[in-house]
């Protein structure tokens, strides 16, 4: 998910901020780059935890080279899973024949998620694979994978460098996908390190080629505590296409539990 | 209903939505959201051979309205209306007026988990498998819609859910028997005799009025998901043998459906690992007749697969490969199609903007000579509408395959524009 995504990268990069402000721990012994690339990324979700469940509004624009267009229209609800990965549920509203669908991810630490579909015309709930991490995701530039949640263990991760951005400075860490049928060889991460907000993902596949950048801008501030990208842009370099997703109307803390994110909650999503 | 009245069905559809809206501010109930939504589509079949029967036309085509209104509480609480209405040129029985959905859903806390109380017409899904559907149960097939038996119709009931950590747990009492939709005279799919959609007939005493009981036990297992039922109560399907036909007014033979009193056990599951899908469906029946008309428990499986090979070629393509096997313990002697057949399909989703996605599909009797195949191609052309073309080829008949014999020269081809809003 997208928004676990930024809210954990974002919260990597704040726990670093809390931390060197703090001095603490002192460095005993010189850290590697991947010690430190793991320290800011769990940094950032001891930041991330607490946020209970929020939901949203999310609205893709798919731009082909020509310049065509294509919008879709999702609604994503989270929910914190405590010793977990976050639990998840996409309900479309556009393009209108897929309207009603609706798509529920329990994200795992250690094994593969686990991810249903319900089929609103045949009121089907469908149990699917979560091996297709490489997919796209609704036709968009973005794949499951990418929309997928960022845990931690998921990766390796090293530091490479500190360098400028925008009015602040990030940090620069790559980081190695542990799946094997992830669809990258790495990805190259920004955070700026006052806030630990992502600005910038670089995605290469598996022969090492830029495939594609994703850019995050319009950051908003929930709960005091939470920030929240509301427009990430994914282009993909080798086919010149690229999808705008712009993410509205978060909401903290609602009335969602538990029992929004079964089977039988799956089937009354609106 | 048998006139073409789209824009009445619309118009009722928002006055509908408006009056519930007025009714819930006037007992001071709050609305929280509400919404219409729904398909228009339009749609034209061909037979490209002549009927096997007396009176069959070769063509199908009209349309379906299906709007779908919802209205929800601040609490949660929602009142769902979907009407269904086709009109078709071909066959004056496949035009029909269905209330596919017509509920009011309420819920709340239990213990750790949760109950859930559906009230009304709905429809409800048991299963996994893809060749058929054959622990499904709760609702009468709307058979004229499409000989695949997916369409249903809307089923009265009280459906009561409880929910919790050790899985959901599901009791049904359907109140009300709907007859199963046949073709008629001018319409193809059908046997040689037409089946009466005026005299019907019933095991139980208290007819179409019988409360049939069901459940239903699911849970996940980690990778397995597993569903065990039992329904019990009158039949879905009708006994077509167990009645002698009738003749009409106008001296035509008729064959009379007859509902029986049965019960059903049932066991779905799922195994999915990486990219495999393992499917099981199996039921035990007792009380229903068989091809013949006699009484005959019975016990029907399919059991099957699906594995997907994603991004092929380094593209966005997924080539799904599908297999399933379908048993029936009656042989010969069963009422469908599925005594003895191996189900294989290819299913291409080129996972674009458009959504494009082909599936070819073969079922082989494996027994006699019978084959027949399905094509289907889907693709959204805007964000409203789509497009679906679908074909049946029936490639080859056993003339020891009754159920397939009656039905020889119906292959297809369909063509449906779909306008979604």
């Amino acid at each position: 998910m997208i928004h676990t995504l930024t809210v954990r990268l974002a919260l990597i990069c704040s726990c670093l901020a809390l931390v060197v402000s703090l001095g603490w721990p002192p460095p005993a012994r010189a850290e590697t780059p991947e010690e430190k690339g793991l320290r800011i990324a769990r940094e950032a979700r001891e930041r991330g935890k607490g946020f209970g469940n929020f939901t949203a509004s999310q609205t893709m624009v798919l731009r082909n080279k020509q310049g065509q267009e294509s919008k879709r229209q999702v609604r994503i609800k989270v929910l914190e899973a405590p010793g977990d990965g976050d639990k998840s549920l996409f309900v479309f509203d556009e393009p209108r024949d897929v309207k009603g669908t609706a798509f529920l991810i329990h994200a795992h630490k250690d094994k593969a998620d686990d991810q249903w579909l319900y089929l609103p015309a045949l009121k089907r709930v469908k149990r699917i694979s979560s091996s297709n991490r490489s997919g796209s995701f609704m036709g968009s530039e973005f794949s499951y994978e990418d929309m997928g949640s960022s845990e931690v263990e998921r990766f390796t991760y090293k530091y490479l460098r500190d360098e400028p951005c925008g009015d602040s400075t990030c940090t620069v860490v790559e980081r190695f996908p542990l799946a094997k049928r992830s669809a990258y060889r790495r990805q190259v991460v920004w955070q700026d390190k006052d806030e630990l907000r992502v600005w910038r993902v670089e995605y290469y596949d598996r022969k090492n080629a830029h495939l594609k950048t994703l850019t995050l801008a319009k950051y908003e501030k929930h709960l005091d505590r939470y920030w929240q990208a509301g427009e990430l842009t994914m282009v993909n370099h080798l086919t010149g296409k690229s999808t705008v997703l712009s993410a509205t109307d978060y909401k903290y803390r609602t009335k969602l539990n538990e029992r929004d994110f079964t089977r039988t909650g799956l089937k009354r999503a609106r | 209903m048998r006139r073409a009245v789209r824009p009445l069905i619309l118009l009722a559809a928002s006055l509908a939505l408006g009056g519930v809206l007025a009714a819930g501010a006037a007992l001071g109930i709050e609305i929280a959201d509400h919404e219409l939504s729904g398909r228009l589509a339009l749609e034209g079949r061909w037979y490209y051979q002549d009927g096997a029967h007396a009176g069959q036309r070769s063509h199908a085509g009209g349309f379906v309205v299906e709007p779908n209104l919802y209205v929800e509480d601040a609490e949660g609480r929602s009142l769902t209306v979907a009407p269904f209405f086709r009109y078709d040129a071909g066959d004056r029985r496949r035009t029909h007026f269905d209330v596919r959905e017509a509920y009011l859903l309420l819920l709340g806390e239990i213990g750790d988990g949760e109950w859930e109380l559906r009230l009304g017409a709905d429809r409800v899904f048991w299963g996994v498998a893809e060749s058929r559907h054959l622990v499904d149960i709760v609702n009468q097939t709307d058979l004229v819609e499409h000989p695949n038996e997916e369409s249903k119709l809307g089923q009265p009931m009280a459906h009561l859910t409880w929910s919790a950590e050790w899985g959901v747990l599901e009791f049904f009492a359907l109140t009300y028997h709907r007859e199963r939709t046949f073709p008629g005279r001018s319409g193809r799919l059908r046997p040689g005799l037409v089946v009466d959609d005026e005299r019907v007939s019933y095991e139980s005493a208290a007819g179409e009025w019988h409360v049939d009981m069901a459940a239903r036990y699911s849970h996940s297992f980690g990778p397995v998901d597993l569903g065990v039922s039992v329904f019990d109560g009158t039949s879905r399907e009708p006994c077509l043998a167990c009645e002698l036909p009738r003749l009409n007014e106008r001296g035509e033979l008729l064959l009379v459906p007859h509902y029986e009193q049965i019960r059903q056990f049932g066991v779905d599951a799922q195994l999915t690992v990486e990219s495999w899908l393992l499917k099981l469906e199996a039921i035990h029946r007792a009380g229903a007749g068989n091809q013949i008309g006699v009484e005959q428990d019975y016990a029907a499986l399919v059991v099957g697969g699906e594995y997907t090979f994603n991004g092929i070629f380094e593209s966005d393509v997924d080539l799904g490969l599908l297999a399933e096997w379908n048993h029936d313990g009656r042989g010969s002697k069963a009422t469908n199609v599925f005594d003895n057949d191996a189900f294989v399909g290819v299913r291409v989703a080129l996972n674009d903007v458009q959504s494009t996605d082909f599936v070819v599909s073969m079922l082989a009797d494996l027994e006699h000579s019978t084959r027949s195949l399905v094509v289907e191609f889907n693709r959204r052309l805007t964000d409203q509408w789509s497009l679906h073309l679908e074909g049946l080829f029936i490639l080859a008949v056993d003339e020891a395959d009754l159920t397939h014999y009656q039905t020889r020269r119906d292959s297809f081809v369909e063509v449906t524009a779909t306008y979604n809003f």
